[in-house]
């Protein structure tokens, strides 16, 4: 998450001191990922450093103003310009743990996948009961807020749905370790709905 | 409008289900324990084959356990003869499959109406009964459509108001999306969660995990066996803190 260009962002509204931009950035993002006060002041140091926000001074009950410059306008038109890069790709603990599981021995995968499938769903009973209580009654405010809880239902589907593939890879394994061939025939559907063609590309001699 | 009645509409105990004997049995469910209460949604989930719509056809008393018993408002459907079963599942269940089941030559209303008129329900009041159904799954305008006239998505909900009309308090929905586009499938649900709202036993069969989210619980079965459930914490600050880390 980019802290600096979202307090750009909120500089070209309108000029704001520290806390404003704090309690701005929650509200508009549901409160979603909680703004440390020190991060904020530290990037606000050194957004001035960079010429993109001028320091106007304390107001009248002290508070130290930044207002946003044309360098800093022309950082947060290209923020919004160019799209968000995927790191490379993002570190993912789960992808990380599974792909470990699976290459060691005496693991218990399939206990792996049910306890995180578990969790999960529990995740997306929560967000899918908060977008539906936010919408039952919604403020002005609640837009941002509803976008935010989209994004996380479908990230966590798209887990559980990861999850079933995973899994759906695992019992097609066996079956090829237990049929001792190579696993080639009629796509059919694996127990979680997901054919064997889309679980196939995972050879088993890649994995071990 | 609220459903009164007691308070554990469904209760499965030690239900075993075997299809076949000897070495060839099958065994589909085995000693599965469940209860949903009133106003409780449930949504059952697991790979095919793991029991998921034998689970169903138990609770409905569409089929018979081979051991174990099964309660609906704590009547044991065990001691029911043909006939009774046949009432109880008339007055107290009503059923959601994927391919809506519905009649083709009778209107929307009439097909709702069904299932009472079959009961003995004299026809202004089942035809009353079933244009509130059809209010409160959203179409009243459509009580005179028959069924090539409407969306796949309005049989659905015609469908449902068949299984919640008189009130039923268990409602059993078997893959209800199954055949509809995510939008239309959002409002079956916006449906199912109203009804269980209103005091209903809800249980749902889904392969989809953003359906099964609706519910309050997700028992996940497998080989027969109910292995986890999964409850809703319903706690802003959990929620955020998952969100943020």
């Amino acid at each position: 998450m980019s802290i600096r260009h979202s307090l750009l962002a909120l500089l070209q509204d309108q000029p704001r001191y520290g806390y404003q931009l704090r309690v701005e950035f929650e509200n508009r993002t549901g409160a979603t990922w909680p703004l440390n006060i020190g991060q904020v002041y530290t990037t606000l140091d050194r957004l001035e450093r960079d010429g993109l926000v001028n320091n106007d001074g304390a107001d009248g009950e002290g508070h130290v103003i930044y207002s946003i410059t044309a360098a800093g306008k022309a950082e947060v038109e290209g923020w919004f310009t160019v799209p968000v890069e995927r790191a490379n790709p993002p570190r993912n603990e789960l992808a990380i743990k599974l792909a470990l599981a699976v290459t060691l021995p005496g693991v218990d995968v399939q206990g792996i996948i049910q306890a995180q499938r578990v969790a999960t769903i529990r995740a997306l009973q929560d967000y899918t009961k908060s977008r539906r209580d936010t919408a039952a009654s919604p403020r002005s405010t609640d837009t941002a807020w509803l976008l935010v809880l989209d994004s996380l239902i479908f990230q966590t589907e798209a887990e559980v749905r990861w999850l079933d593939l995973c899994e759906a890879r695992l019992v097609q394994q066996a079956q090829i370790a237990g049929q001792g061939g190579n696993g080639q025939g009629a796509a059919r559907k694996t127990p979680n709905g997901v054919t064997m063609e889309e679980a196939a590309p995972l050879a088993p001699e890649t994995r071990r | 409008m609220s459903i009164q009645g007691p308070q554990q509409v469904l209760e499965l105990a030690k239900v075993s289900r075997t299809f076949g004997e000897g070495a060839t049995s099958v065994a589909a469910l085995r000693e599965v324990d469940l209860t949903i209460s009133a106003g409780e949604f449930v949504a059952v989930m697991g790979p095919s084959g793991s029991g998921k719509s034998s689970l169903l056809a138990l609770a409905g008393g569409l089929d018979r356990p081979t051991s174990g018993s099964v309660f609906v408002e704590s009547t044991p459907l065990g001691g029911l003869g043909l006939n009774e079963l046949a009432r109880l599942r008339r007055r107290a269940v009503g059923y959601v499959f994927q391919d809506f089941n519905l009649v083709p030559t009778l209107t929307a209303a009439e097909n709702v109406a069904l299932p009472l008129e079959l009961d003995g329900t004299a026809a202004r009041k089942a035809q009353r009964q079933s244009l509130d159904a059809l209010r409160q799954v959203g179409i009243p305008e459509l009580a005179d459509r028959f069924m090539d006239q409407m969306s796949g998505g309005q049989q659905q909900r015609v469908a449902i108001a068949r299984a919640i009309v008189g009130d039923r308090r268990l409602i059993l929905a078997d893959e209800p999306t199954g055949a509809l586009d995510s939008t239309t499938g959002h409002g079956v649900m916006e449906v199912l969660r109203a009804r269980a709202d209103a005091g209903a036993a809800v249980m749902l069969v889904t392969h989809e995990a953003r359906h099964a989210a609706w519910a309050d619980r997700v028992v996940f079965l497998r080989d027969g066996r109910i292995v986890d459930q999964a409850a809703a914490m319903h706690d802003p600050a959990v929620l955020l803190a998952q969100a943020g880390s």
